[in-house]
């Protein structure tokens, strides 16, 4: 028998030992993070968080948007879930965020090194494909439980469709285009920023609209690791088997998820019309 | 004088294979022995010509011939794999890649067939893109690029996108854009092929105006020999990656290399293109006024068969035609000069006059079309009637032996 399990968790228990003042450091900089963001929505009054994300859903995708927000928020607040679902969606943003500043660089890499795109495929495969609960040991062992080994499994979970479809935007501008502002003496970077970034715009949009609903997907995962949030609510009803607490905090997983594809989406769509014109 | 642009023995062979490739090539082996040896291509194999300041060099091919990438070899968006190319003595091919960018940022630019343009910017931004990967202030790029605009007839269209505009519009943008540079050279792949006809027509006639003003060295691939001879002082045709036969439009109608120009060259309209020079005698007889009396002149004429004779001066200005059976009426009246009869009235030929401006000279008699020089008049031919008549009903090049 082959105890591939053994070696990983030697490798685990290794980096555990090793890295401890490195991860306690990371752990430290995720917890500000995550506090921080929540921290602003919870001193923030409820009614003014919701005219906020209201009018953010209104000017970006429309009234009806803008209406399911503020009523979804509201019912919300009404169920009595407003402090998770602030739990909830500041740990998704600084997920989806460090997920981005570290999916769209890998993804321009992979667009640009044939090597490492070949290198990062299969890797990108393996952590969608991974069962999710199953990054939540390592991240225990790095980080203990708390919101901070969530964030962890969450950005490894949400990360690469960030990457891949940040490759396929850049591998998809026309060639011509890039030849003639090669043609033009543009550097790398040039080429890069003037052109590949822009145009490849719209399907980056829509990997970051992935990687925020992937994000959302982990809430109820990450909170079997005391991540907390609306997760822990559902988590609470699978448990106890109390249908309705598993309903409740279900419908606030939903509305949240409604109001965030929405806006994440019209970001993508209003370039594509432009470009499209 | 040093050439603008000389290209020296430049190969360029896609596969991985390369070193291998290229000494079977130096050994004289060809394209499908060594594709079948390295599974490499020859993509261009030892072209070598010299393009000289403010020509316009057009190297036509069909597609496969190698043309396009013998072009970007010329700016290296691909890389030669052997000789060189030389921009104002300069040898391209061992630039470092800074220096590679500035020669690609002031002195070559490039106008593709499929525009190239980005279509989340506007024309106006389009145009100064090359200023501006310069380093140009905004200011400064946006005037510039205003004033290309204009010239290349886009004002009024600065802000719009361009997928807004036509193909030809399009393509005008990426001609503007090049032009904004200053570029010495310009280099247009196929840059009216994506056009249709009668814009095509009307941008090659456009380019041609902009030429005379600008004097830029360019050079412009086409796979349509037509356009080729529109556009080029001279035409580089190439076949699987070589280069048969430089030459001028006349050169390549009149004495095609082989078989294989020949039969590009049949379909070619030649009436615009042949012009007098080619088809002039340029030895014909003559009866020289003053010198040679209705004496000497009839002597000619027996000698030659001919019954019309150009009349010439003594330093060969041209003055007219003179007739046979006038001639003979002059002799009988025992007059000692052929004064009185030469036709001073007759219509001439310069001798870059095509065949079509010729086509009114056309007559039933049998008077030759005298070819003069335009600046002091004197005789430099005769085109005779039937070469005319034959040259205007398309008859057809035949290859040089």
């Amino acid at each position: 028998m082959i105890k591939i399990g053994k070696y990983i968790e030697q490798f685990i228990n290794w980096l555990t030992h090793n890295f401890s003042p490195f991860f306690k450091m990371v752990k430290a900089g995720v917890e500000t993070m995550v506090d921080g963001v929540l921290g602003l929505f919870t001193f923030l009054p409820f009614y003014v968080v919701i005219a906020l994300l209201a009018i953010l859903a209104w000017r970006r995708a429309g009234w009806g948007i803008g209406v399911v927000t503020a009523l979804g928020l509201t019912l919300i607040y009404m169920m009595g879930y407003w402090a998770p679902t602030m739990e909830t969606l500041s740990l998704i943003l600084v997920s989806a965020f460090i997920a981005l500043i570290m999916g769209i660089p890998l993804g321009i890499w992979a667009a640009r090194n044939k090597t490492a795109g070949s290198i990062m495929r299969p890797l990108l495969d393996f952590m969608q494909t991974m069962p999710a609960f199953v990054y939540l040991i390592p991240a225990v062992l790095f980080f203990g439980l708390g919101k901070v080994p969530g964030v962890f499994a969450t950005i490894i979970f949400a990360m690469p469709p960030a990457v891949r479809l940040t490759t396929l935007g850049i591998s998809q501008v026309p060639e011509d285009i890039v030849e003639a502002t090669r043609s033009f003496g543009a550097t790398p970077r040039q080429l890069l920023f003037k052109v590949e970034l822009p145009l490849a715009l719209p399907t980056i949009l829509a990997g970051v609209n992935q990687t925020i609903m992937m994000s959302l997907s982990m809430v109820v995962v990450s909170a079997m690791i005391a991540a907390g949030g609306l997760g822990e609510i559902v988590l609470k009803g699978i448990t106890q088997l109390k249908i309705g607490l598993g309903f409740e905090g279900g419908i606030a997983v939903v509305i949240l998820a409604i109001i965030l594809d929405r806006i994440t989406q019209s970001f993508g769509k209003k370039k594509q019309k432009k470009n499209a014109k | 004088m040093m050439p603008k642009l000389k290209i020296d023995n430049l190969t360029l062979i896609f596969g991985r294979e390369q070193q291998e490739a290229l000494q079977m090539l130096q050994q004289g082996k060809s394209k499908a022995e060594i594709l079948e040896r390295t599974g490499a291509t020859v993509g261009v194999k030892n072209a070598s010509f010299d393009i000289e300041k403010g020509e316009f060099f057009v190297i036509m091919g069909l597609s496969g011939s190698g043309k396009s990438s013998l072009l970007r070899c010329l700016n290296r968006l691909i890389e030669p794999s052997a000789g060189k190319v030389l921009l104002n003595n300069v040898d391209i091919t061992a630039l470092p890649d800074a220096d590679l960018q500035k020669v690609r940022r002031k002195e070559i630019a490039m106008v593709f067939q499929k525009f190239g343009l980005l279509p989340h910017r506007s024309v106006l931004e389009n145009v100064a893109f090359g200023l501006e990967l310069q380093g140009m202030p905004a200011t400064e790029r946006l005037e510039k690029a205003r004033n290309v605009i204009e010239l290349v007839g886009l004002k009024g269209y600065e802000n719009m996108l361009p997928a807004e505009l036509s193909g030809g519009m399009q393509q005008r943008v990426g001609l503007a854009r090049a032009l904004a540079n200053e570029p010495e050279v310009l280099l247009m792949d196929e840059a009216f092929s994506a056009l249709d006809p009668l814009i095509r027509t009307q941008m090659q006639d456009e380019l041609l105006d902009l030429q005379e003003k600008m004097h830029k060295t360019i050079v412009f691939i086409t796979h349509d020999l037509d356009e080729a001879i529109r556009l080029g002082d001279r035409i580089a045709i190439m076949k699987d990656g070589e280069v048969i036969q430089i030459g001028t439009p006349e050169e390549i109608l009149t004495s095609p290399a082989n078989e294989y120009v020949s039969s590009f060259v049949e379909k070619v309209d030649r009436k615009a293109i042949i012009t007098a020079s080619s088809l002039m005698d340029t030895k014909p007889t003559m009866a020289v006024f003053r010198k040679d009396g209705p004496e000497g002149s009839l002597r000619k004429m027996r000698a030659t068969g001919l019954k019309i004779l150009p009349a010439v001066t003594v330093d060969k200005h041209f003055l007219g035609f003179v007739y046979l059976h006038e001639v003979l009426e002059v002799k009988q009246r025992g007059d000692k000069t052929i004064e009185a009869v030469i036709h001073r009235d007759v219509p001439v030929a310069h001798p870059d006059t095509t065949v079509e401006q010729m086509l009114p000279f056309i007559a039933e008699t049998d008077k030759p079309v005298a070819v003069v020089n335009p600046a002091n008049n004197k005789l430099l031919g005769l085109i005779s009637q039937t070469s005319l008549i034959i040259e205007t009903t398309g008859s057809q090049a035949t290859p040089q032996a």
